[in-house]
């Protein structure tokens, strides 16, 4: 009910006792509307016990780096929405980024599940999810995202040679943490492979579409792969996180999915007829990279549009 | 009054239906994985379609009254992510209903041994235009209106139909 001054001006006695929707909500199916869904745990009954021998704070960090790539690369194909060359592209970058938010939602929660102390702090009283508070209350320095993921979209031409760099790396990842020893990471990778072959697919298909389309769309292609290519090279460099959790048979270090990956890209640029660019990689400072928490200055406008709604209300219900 | 049993318990859950797709049970589709019974707590077991499925909150919500309302004080659903949900677990109950209402329904999932090949061209699918029978079709895109579907459209009748997705 609105304040009283408001309600005086309606009549209809059918309103008196609240609005007119009020018999569709109910406590329990408040699910089926777009709002008022609650929080639910994507792990809900799932056995989150760290294996042995496996340090909870490093297999906590490690699922943040493979959850922050999803989470930011989300954020960033969601930016298409009504965007995109056309309807069906705006659905199936949707469609992608919402394969990317679940996982990121399972890898956050896992993280916090594995390591309570990952989370940041909030008001007392506050019913957000510790997922919630990894990816709405954490701050730029304690993302841990490769930088490729973060870049502004740039151009259609772009963004699918991003997406496709992006997926075939986290395919090759996927495809070996199914044999994770922690349980958890298994699943989520074995359910991710299904998903991430469509997106490889998806990307691989637009850019060959790209680079062997009209002159405009082949110049776009070629400049976006040199604008891609040289946040690859971070990809492939183990941060002393993936070494350990690769040594414990819990993780995977991505410097052994180079070759594979490198071959998967070759093929893709050799039907479009181009070849991996001879570019240097991007620097980092000091050794440190995404992985470490430094980031480029387009991480922190997006997670100031991502993270400002849930931040001005900590203690909101969604 | 309903002697509460497994079986009792089995059934309503059986009836609950999808909420994107509601010509599917969740039995049906496959996300219903078990149920059990201790006293008058039950617990279900549900695997999601995909990662992201907007719809298993409101599966999850959906269980809940239909096991309250049938008796159950206390309900918990649980999620089981292992092993992952497969579009072969559609029942041929669930492939029907799907047909009836203008669906396209998957094909058998792909199966690897080794690392998942790159398909530049488009899948090659059998399918069927649950409109008017005809099998030719053109796969407008891989990623449809829910997560699990594709789009395609008809040669013959030009109507445009989902086809869900194999995987």
């Amino acid at each position: 009910m609105g304040a009283p001054d408001m309600d005086s001006h309606d009549a209809n006695p059918a309103h008196e006792a609240g609005s007119v929707y009020d018999g569709l909500l109910t406590e329990e199916a408040d699910g089926h509307w777009a709002f008022g869904t609650s929080f639910e745990d994507p792990l809900a009954g799932v056995d989150t016990t760290v294996p042995d021998g496996v340090d909870a704070g490093d297999l906590a960090a490690y699922c943040l780096m493979l959850g922050d790539d999803a989470l930011v690369l989300c954020q960033r194909l969601t930016e298409w929405c009504s965007n995109a060359p056309d309807l069906e592209e705006d659905i199936a970058l949707a469609n992608i980024a919402l394969d990317l938010l679940g996982q990121a939602r399972l890898l956050l929660a896992r993280a916090a599940a594995a390591d309570a102390g990952v989370a940041p702090p909030l008001p007392e009283g506050s019913p957000v999810p510790p997922e919630d508070a990894l990816a709405f209350f954490r701050a730029e320095r304690e993302f841990r995202n490769v930088r490729l993921v973060e870049a502004p979209n740039g151009d259609f031409a772009a963004t699918i040679t991003r997406l496709l760099v992006f997926a075939c790396w986290r395919m090759a990842l996927l495809e070996r943490l199914v044999g994770s020893r922690d349980q958890v990471l298994a699943a989520v990778a074995a359910k991710g492979v299904k998903e991430v072959a469509y997106h490889r697919d998806h990307a691989a298909r637009w850019f060959v579409t790209l680079a062997q389309g009209t002159a405009e769309s082949r110049r776009r292609t070629v400049t976006a792969l040199g604008t891609v290519w040289p946040a690859a090279e971070e990809l492939f460099t183990g941060h002393a996180v993936e070494q350990r959790m690769a040594a414990a048979g819990v993780g995977v270090d991505p410097g052994e999915v180079r070759g594979e990956v490198e071959a998967v890209v070759d093929q893709v640029l050799a039907a479009a007829g181009l070849e991996r660019p001879a570019v240097a990689p991007m620097s980092g400072v000091r050794g440190r990279q995404g992985r470490d928490g430094l980031h480029t200055e387009a991480l922190g406008h997006l997670l100031a549009e991502m993270q400002s709604v849930a931040r001005a209300h900590p203690r909101g219900l969604w | 009054m309903v002697s509460l049993t497994e079986e009792v318990a089995r059934e309503a859950a059986a009836r609950v239906v999808d909420p994107e797709m509601p010509m599917l049970t969740l039995a049906d589709l496959g996300v219903l994985r078990d149920v059990a019974v201790d006293d008058e707590a039950v617990t279900v077991w549900i695997t999601p379609t995909y990662s992201g499925c907007p719809a298993t909150a409101t599966m999850r919500d959906d269980l809940v009254r239909a096991l309250q309302e049938t008796g159950f004080a206390r309900v918990e659903v649980r999620l089981r992510l292992d092993p992952a949900w497969s579009s072969d677990w559609l029942s041929d109950r669930g492939r029907e209903a799907l047909a009836a209402h203008g669906l396209s329904a998957p094909g058998p999932a792909p199966r690897h041994a080794g690392p998942v090949p790159l398909t530049l061209a488009p899948r090659a699918r059998q399918v069927r235009c649950p409109r008017c029978g005809s099998a030719g079709a053109q796969l407008t895109s891989e990623f449809g209106p829910t997560a699990c579907t594709a789009l395609y459209r008809c040669d013959a009748c030009l109507e445009p139909f989902e086809h869900m997705k194999e995987i």
